[in-house]
């Protein structure tokens, strides 16, 4: 009886250690790994590198394109959510089945989509390009490709909410003369709020750190359509790793703070 | 205005969606189906299937097991402090918010021939980086939380007193494990499996740094997809492209369906 309680615990100490173990090498080690190696050589030499005008303005720029982006998705998947909850139509079961879609397929496949959708011999390129508007391998189409992969966040954030509403207060607003209007922006959108807010800030984070749709259809161009992570992707190509590292903890950085703060909305909304 | 917000709505998911989707395949197919065929028959593209397919299996395995153990442990440790559970907890998620090719990056500064560890296994004929193991550790780095954070709601919801019954009763946790609680979050892993398997075929950002992308060696099928864009060899980009969006829709409708048994559980 004895010997097996110990063997007993002995395989549970070995047990736990080894997940804990996995998780601290497999997560931990990498993250503090690229903070260790870009600042391992003292704040001046990561100054230097963030300070290179390619570097800075790639993240500029990707900040810009995620937040145009974000505000697309937040303003296009209200919209959805609401129809998608609220109205009955046809084909409404195979749109709210394919929300999902941008998650599963993988992004270089989103990238190849949009570059053979907006490219120059496809009927929308050709359009554009008879008005003087370049799309693929400029902003727009980086634009589209954020849009594409951030798509079901804001949708996914806000049907929930609106499935749960109260009724009663909506009928009330109607009841005390409100017009449908004044009801939307007074009773309806209000409860919407948090799952904006909650759905754009996953879909921004999303975006700043999207690699495999944007670098498709992206041209590579310093400071107008070199995104930050084509531009970390490319310095590790040319075997300038500390280059790399200085903008990788930049951009995570910006990153950590983000999830932070959906950390900080969401207990909020569930209480 | 009901009429209008219906159409705009049906105009957004055609435009984003479901015409891309049609373009691709017609792409795949503008040489007619032996075009198609042919793009998949070639040797890199074959490999590159493979390639991908193994880590799918190997990776699904691993984070399945660990993920559900670290999930357990997340709610239930009561060894673990809860200072230590919260701090793990919030450590989870942190790979949502890194991109996938400074996961990528990580994987090679940590192991990378260059590093300590690298040269290590170099000496002993072991390659981590632009091979094998080093696309498969940084596939794991990306889809870890997925099935932890599957399991953990579901654990949390159903509380500790069926568990509690059973080990009063006298039965050893593992038995308690497979007879009490793996009934209760059984769909939740299966739903965190279908997640770990789409997310892994899908991998490109991180597995590209990794990996070098060296066609027949270290390519997949998403990599390959790029290396044909790179190219210009449209409509083999769009063959790979098309197999991997089918892949994907299928995985997609499994999930619908687990959601759904989830539910009602």
């Amino acid at each position: 009886m004895n010997s097996t309680l110990l063997r007993h615990k002995g395989w549970t100490w070995g047990f736990r250690t080894t997940v804990l173990l996995y998780f601290l090498i497999l997560i931990v080690l990498p993250i503090a790994g690229v903070y260790v190696n870009s600042l391992s050589d003292g704040w001046a030499a990561f100054v230097q590198n963030i300070g290179d005008p390619i570097a800075w303005k790639a993240v500029l720029l990707t900040l810009k394109l995620a937040l145009i982006a974000t505000l697309i998705n937040a303003l296009v998947g209200t919209m959805a959510a609401w129809v998608l909850v609220r109205y009955e139509f046809p084909g409404k079961s195979l749109l709210n089945s394919i929300v999902d879609l941008p998650f599963a397929l993988p992004t270089a496949v989103g990238g190849l989509m949009i570059l053979v959708l907006l490219g120059p011999n496809s009927i929308v390129g050709k359009a554009a390009a008879s008005v003087g508007l370049d799309l693929v391998f400029h902003q727009p189409a980086i634009i589209v490709a954020m849009v594409f992969v951030t798509f079901p966040f804001v949708i996914r954030a806000i049907q929930p909410l609106l499935e749960e509403l109260d009724r009663s207060a909506e009928e009330a607003s109607y009841t005390l003369g409100a017009s449908r209007t004044r009801t939307f922006f007074n009773v309806i959108l209000p409860a919407m709020v948090p799952g904006i807010l909650s759905g754009a800030m996953l879909a921004f984070s999303r975006a700043l750190a999207e690699f495999g749709a944007v670098v498709l259809v992206a041209g590579n161009i310093p400071g107008r359509t070199l995104t930050a992570s084509v531009y970390i992707f490319g310095e590790v190509e040319s075997d300038n790793e500390a280059g790399a590292a200085a903008v990788s903890i930049l951009l995570l950085t910006l990153s950590f703070i983000i999830l932070w703060l959906i950390n900080l909305v969401q207990p909020r909304r569930m209480s | 205005m009901r009429r209008l917000w219906i159409t705009l709505t049906w105009l957004v998911f055609s435009i984003l969606i479901l015409i891309p989707l049609v373009v691709l395949t017609t792409g795949a197919f503008d040489e007619g189906g032996e075009g198609f065929l042919q793009a998949l028959g070639r040797p890199e593209a074959m490999h590159a299937l493979m390639m991908t397919g193994m880590i799918v299996v190997v990776v699904t395995l691993l984070n399945g097991i660990f993920g559900i153990m670290m999930g357990i442990y997340l709610v239930r440790g009561n060894w673990l402090s809860r200072k230590l559970r919260q701090l793990f907890n919030s450590i989870v998620d942190l790979p949502y918010a890194v991109s996938p090719v400074i996961g990528g990056l990580m994987i090679v500064l940590l192991l990378g021939p260059d590093t300590v560890i690298g040269a290590f296994f170099e000496n002993i004929g072991f390659k981590v980086v632009y091979a094998f193991p080093g696309m498969v550790i940084a596939t794991l780095f990306v889809t870890f939380p997925l099935m932890v954070r599957e399991v953990m709601p579901v654990l949390q919801e159903i509380g500790t007193d069926q568990e509690e019954a059973a080990s009063t009763l006298g039965a050893y946790s593992w038995r308690t494990f497979w007879q009490v609680t793996w009934p209760s979050i059984r769909w939740a892993v299966i739903y965190g499996t279908i997640l770990t398997v789409a997310r892994s075929l899908g991998e490109f950002g991180a597995v590209l740094v990794v990996s070098g992308n060296i066609i027949n060696k270290t390519q997949t099928a998403t990599t390959l997809v790029y290396q044909d864009m790179e190219n210009f060899n449209v409509t083999a980009a769009n063959g790979v492209a098309l197999v991997l969006a089918v892949f994907s829709i299928g995985l997609l409708l499994l999930m619908e369906r687990a959601k759904k048994r989830k539910e009602v559980l």
